[in-house]
């Protein structure tokens, strides 16, 4: 009779999981057909009645329809789950190629991009970066420089002066006269900053523009030491294929100094319109610190030596992201700036 | 300077193909900017005879000719021209050849054809059409084909030759870019002996001398140097019985690739040895040099000279000017330019040449001043030779002398008072070798110098400097003159051992953060100009006392006059030109100085950098500009405080400003609509400063980590009553002073309207309170509130 009642409900239980389509309905079942009050549970509860002989057969059976029923049930929900699931997918599916919700960020200044390369290159090797100001005096920018009174830069005509002996820095190596009155020996230093030129503006002059000069002063340091540093600026820059030549030129504050050519780095040095087909192309000044400079110091040439170099950050910058205008730098067109 | 090759090569055998010239020079340290060759475009034109002439049988316009051009037969050119007879040497260009058309400014190739059926493979030309002048071939006529049988080079010519190498027009003109230090270098002599060096060749270059007519100068002729501090030396030399007339074509071509026309044989004698020793020369008429006296002395007050310069006004003199003058007037700005009346003209018969040292700073002044720098006062500028002065003036009377232009006085004025102590410096290999980093041999070395003219002695190791070498002064100079001969890019690249260590101030790493925080605010980054316009401060309505600036002696404009006290007008500025472009939004932020004076103009102004912050656009207000400002404080670790302050340049209730502990940091606001309208727009702008300096100081740059919380917090909200004049700063200022264990009070909702009385507002805060030792009650959270709900009611804000 028990054996019958069992079959039973695993059968009816059976058919009704198989048609169910609803995680609640499935939970009713389940505790109606294997909850505390269950029919499962009131047919064993008939147990008593049965002899010794059939009770463990029957408890058997009894124990394989719950568990039967179980794993119908639980097979059935993670079916339903799935199922649920797979709908919501589908109604929660988005057009992925509609635009995203962007949060906007800035950006940094090209000029700032390039002068954050230089910085980092420099402070690798050891350089500390140095600041100072931008109305200057004669003497910081000319006369400790070995630039005397006379010489062509010191006209009006190529420095804004404020006052006779005031004047807006046509170059920042003033920073580097101020750091070897302030500091002693070893310096390793760049300066990067605004300068100022009485040019007026177009494509490729600015009244303002920026430059980042280098200084070392050391014992020993030669004019090989200023060619090794430079290549090796040059290649964190460019990467290692670039290639650099030294060419003689004159400053008053340096001696041996030298212009320095980079091989072009679109043509390799082929020949193409951005090095007017010469491969070569213009980046910086450098040289030996003149001892005259070093003198005017307080630092002894016999003991000492150094050398300094001066880059234009604007040829870079126009350079490595084809600016064609240099007053693009300066007239802050969002529309220009949010470019890089 | 443009140097003729032709006229190096007189001295200088540098007949390497031109490419590898210019790369030497130029990496020897005379920078060639660029070349040409003198013949410009015109090829293939060679010089025809012509052995038969004909009239065409269809024209009466045309002639067809026979014209041998060197090679084994004769070939036939139909030509129009008319001045064309049997055995006329013409040039004829060739098939396939290029002339000039000066009157379109433009080439034209020449093509083998047929006019009127018979054949023609050339053409003859003009001097015009090998874009040559008149004065070229003053035998010539300028209408029709150039004859050249009356060429004084006629003789060297032969049917086949390239005319132009015939008359000379075979030369290359390179163009130097000589640096400051090398006025030497501004001379063909001065780049023969760098030719020679850089190449390795001789240098063939005497001493020039004249022989000289009897007669003595002095006779004829009085110098006197008043001021021989701006004049160390004056030579003067008479030539007599002068014939003006052209040059010989040598000296035409080599002036021409020099880029200096030929005027007469007189001038372009002085033009030529300016441009061959670097020492520029003058010539005066000795007719009108009054009283037969030069006198070397400054100007007076008012005199006035009317120079060699076409059709330009007197110019004024004043006393800092050196003059030549003669008995009566001045005669010639020194060094600078002669005066017209005195130049050498068609009639001239006797001439004074003048060969001179000026003070180079004077010069350059005057020339300034009289608004001509000219070939000359570019070279005395830059100082000059005493020695060299000889030597031009020598060759110049040689030149006469070649040229048979005139006679030459034997003997010469010479006002010297120059030093002309050979200079002297000791060369010690080891040291080059030392402060280059090289190895260059002891006698390579010596080579070197030996080469570049310096006198060595080998006992002593004593350089004698040439006179011309001005700027051979100490060790390092013989370093230099040693490396670049040598070749800079032979000398070996190291990597100096740094003994110093990278620093970064505290400053510095601050500054990073902020554009950071800027950037990923969606700020763009700008760069405007330091110097601003006066009128900025009126725009912005900014306080006079802000006002004084340091300000530019000769600025560009007024726009760019004066170095700004405040970022306000360039950002405002930069903003409103994207408006313009129809931009309909941005952020931006500088880090930028500006310029406070100080006391006198003579101290240097105080710079301070500032953080600039400006935005617009429709999804922008105050709050949200506030939002990026409080962004800083928070990453930065600033306890800022807001208060409401008052601002011309912002609007009236809607500026901050911002203090740290009472100390002024920034402020912060949305501009005046005065400002904006001043500016043309209407849009709002938001405008903020801070002080970077001052930020950095009161930033928490020494984090440490706290312990995450251990206990559970507590949250209260709060809605409040208050008067509207009740700032939500105070009521969170009161909240915190009252309250315990608080970890943060935020307003989360203001609301004005119904159910709140007129004049009044709500406002509500969130409160979140935790015990770091314990997990907090409800009722002790409840003693808490009761509190800060009793501080509150004293300032009359009450629970809604």
């Amino acid at each position: 009779m028990i054996r019958e009642q069992l079959q039973k409900i695993r059968e009816q239980a059976a058919a009704q999981i198989a048609v169910m389509n609803d995680t609640k309905s499935l939970e009713e079942l389940r505790v109606r057909m294997l909850g505390k009050k269950g029919e499962l549970t009131a047919i064993l509860k008939q147990m008593g009645q049965l002899s010794a002989e059939e009770r463990p057969v029957i408890g058997q059976l009894a124990n394989d329809v719950r568990a039967s029923l179980e794993a119908d049930i639980n097979n059935k929900a993670a079916a339903l789950k799935a199922a649920m699931t797979e709908q919501r997918l589908k109604a929660e599916a988005v057009d992925v190629t509609m635009p995203g919700k962007v949060r906007r960020v800035g950006t940094r200044h090209p000029l700032n991009i390039v002068l954050d390369d230089l910085k980092a290159i420099f402070r690798g090797m050891g350089y500390t970066v140095v600041d100072g100001p931008e109305v200057e005096e004669t003497k910081y920018v000319f006369d400790m420089l070995n630039t005397d009174e006379g010489h062509p830069a010191r006209e009006p005509s190529d420095t804004f002066y404020i006052t006779e002996n005031t004047l807006l820095r046509t170059q920042t190596s003033s920073v580097q006269i101020r750091t070897m009155l302030k500091e002693k020996p070893p310096i390793a230093i760049i300066s990067p900053g605004r300068v100022y030129r009485p040019d007026a503006v177009d494509g490729t002059h600015s009244p303002i523009f920026h430059q980042c000069e280098g200084l070392v002063i050391d014992k020993n340091i030669t004019f090989g030491d200023l060619k090794g540093t430079l290549e090796n600026f040059a290649k964190s820059l460019y990467g290692n294929d670039v290639k650099l030549r030294f060419r003689p030129h004159h400053f008053p504050y340096t001696e041996p100094s030298a212009e320095v050519d980079l091989s072009c780095f679109k043509c390799g040095g082929k020949g193409c319109p951005l090095c007017k087909y010469e491969g070569w192309i213009e980046m910086l000044g450098s040289g030996v610190v003149h001892p005259q400079v070093l003198i005017n110091c307080g630092i002894d040439p016999n003991e000492y030596s150094g050398f300094a170099f001066g880059i234009g950050l604007e040829r870079i910058a126009m350079m490595r992201y084809n600016i064609d205008d240099m007053r693009l730098l300066y007239e802050n067109d969002a529309r220009f700036l949010s470019q890089f | 300077m443009n140097l003729s090759m032709k006229w190096l090569n007189d001295y200088v055998k540098a007949d390497m193909p031109i490419k590898d010239f210019v790369a030497g020079i130029t990496m020897s340290g005379s920078k060639v900017e660029t070349y040409h060759e003198m013949r410009g475009e015109v090829d293939k034109v060679v010089i025809g005879k012509v052995l038969d002439i004909k009239k065409h049988e269809d024209s009466d316009k045309l002639w067809i000719c026979q014209v041998d051009i060197g090679q084994d037969a004769p070939i036939q050119i139909v030509t129009a021209a008319t001045n064309v007879v049997k055995d006329a040497c013409v040039p004829v260009v060739l098939d396939g050849g290029t002339v000039i058309d000066k009157e379109h400014n433009t080439t034209v190739k020449i093509k083998k054809g047929k006019l009127r059926g018979a054949e023609s493979c050339g053409m003859f030309c003009s001097f015009n059409e090998l874009g040559m002048d008149n004065s070229d071939f003053p035998y010539s006529s300028p209408d029709g084909v150039l004859i050249l049988n009356d060429d004084p080079d006629f003789d060297k010519m032969k049917p086949g030759d390239d005319v132009l190498k015939a008359v000379g027009l075979d030369d290359i003109s390179v163009e130097f870019e000589i640096t400051n230090n090398r006025p030497d270098c501004l001379s063909v002599l001065g780049l023969a002996r760098e030719a020679s060096a850089t190449f390795d060749l001789p240098y063939n270059v005497t001493e020039p001398t004249f022989t000289g007519i009897d007669c003595d100068i002095n006779s004829e002729l009085s110098v006197t140097v008043e001021n021989t501090k701006l004049c160390s030396r004056y030579m003067a030399a008479k030539v007599k019985n002068v014939k003006i007339g052209p040059s010989p074509r040598w000296m035409v071509e080599r002036l021409r690739a020099s880029g200096v026309r030929a005027i007469n044989n007189l001038v372009d004698i002085t033009n030529f040895v300016m441009l061959e020793y670097g020492h520029p020369m003058h010539a005066f008429d000795a007719r009108y040099v009054a009283g037969n006296k030069i006198i070397v002395r400054n100007a007076k007050e008012g005199e006035v000279l009317k120079l060699l310069d076409e059709a330009k006004e007197p110019v004024k003199l004043s006393p800092e000017m050196l003059v030549i003058a003669d008995a009566e007037k001045p005669m010639a700005v020194a060094g600078v330019m002669g005066g017209e009346y005195s130049g050498i003209w068609d009639d001239t018969t006797e001439v004074i040449f003048e060969s001179a040292c000026f003070d180079g700073v004077s010069v350059r002044r005057t020339a300034r001043k009289v608004g001509e720098r000219t070939e000359a006062s570019s070279r005395f500028e830059k100082g000059l030779d005493p020695i060299n002065a000889k030597n031009a003036l020598y060759r110049a009377l040689q030149l006469v002398e070649m040229l048979g232009c005139g006679e030459v006085v034997k003997t010469v004025i010479d006002e010297d008072h120059s030093n002309k102590t050979p200079h002297k410096l000791v060369h010690d290999y080891k040291w080059v070798n030392s402060f280059l980093g090289a190895e260059i041999p002891e006698e390579e070395q010596i080579t070197i110098l030996e080469k570049l003219g310096f006198v060595y002695d080998r006992a002593t190791h004593e350089i004698t400097v040439p006179s011309v070498r001005i700027d051979m002064n100490l060790p390092c100079d013989i370093g230099e003159e040693i490396a670049r001969i040598y070749g800079y890019n032979k000398i070996e690249s190291t990597i100096p051992k740094l003994s110093s260590r990278s620093r970064v101030t505290k400053e510095q790493k601050f500054t990073d953060k902020l554009t950071d925080i800027m950037v990923s605010q969606g700020c763009l980054e700008t760069m405007t100009f330091s110097f601003i316009s006066p009128k900025s401060y009126e725009k912005i309505r900014l306080p006079e006392i802000r006002r004084k600036s340091v300000t530019l002696l000769r600025p560009l404009g007024e726009d760019t006059s004066v170095m700004r006290t405040t970022m306000t007008p360039s950002m405002t500025e930069l903003i409103v030109r994207n408006i313009n472009n129809r931009t309909p939004e941005g952020r931006f932020f500088e880090i930028g100085r500006v310029y406070l004076p100080k006391g006198s103009a003579e101290e240097l102004p105080e710079e301070r950098d500032i953080l600039c912050i400006g935005a617009y656009g429709p999804d922008e207000d105050f709050f949200t500009f506030k939002g990026i400002a409080e962004a800083i404080f928070e990453v930065t670790g600033i306890n800022a405080k807001f208060e409401k302050t008052v601002n011309d340049t912002f609007h009236t209730g809607r500026c901050a400003k911002i203090t740290v502990g009472g100390r002024y940091i920034g402020v912060l606001g949305e501009l005046h609509p005065t400002v904006s309208e001043n500016y043309g727009v209407k849009e709002r702008i938001y405008i903020a400063e801070f002080d970077i300096a001052s930020m950095c100081e009161l930033a928490d740059s020494d984090v440490k980590y706290k312990q995450l919380p251990k206990f559970p917090a507590i949250t209260r909200d709060l809605s409040l009553v208050c008067d509207d004049s009740i700032t939500s700063g105070e009521i969170i200022e009161t909240i915190i002073a009252s309250g315990k264990h608080l970890e943060q009070v935020s307003l989360f909702d203001m609301y004005k309207g119904a159910g709140v009385p007129e004049g009044k507002k709500s406002l509500s805060y969130s409160i979140i309170m935790r015990r770091s030792d314990k997990t907090m009650e409800n009722e002790e959270a409840d003693k808490y509130v009761e509190k800060i709900l009793k501080a509150l009611a004293e300032k009359n804000i009450t629970l809604r």
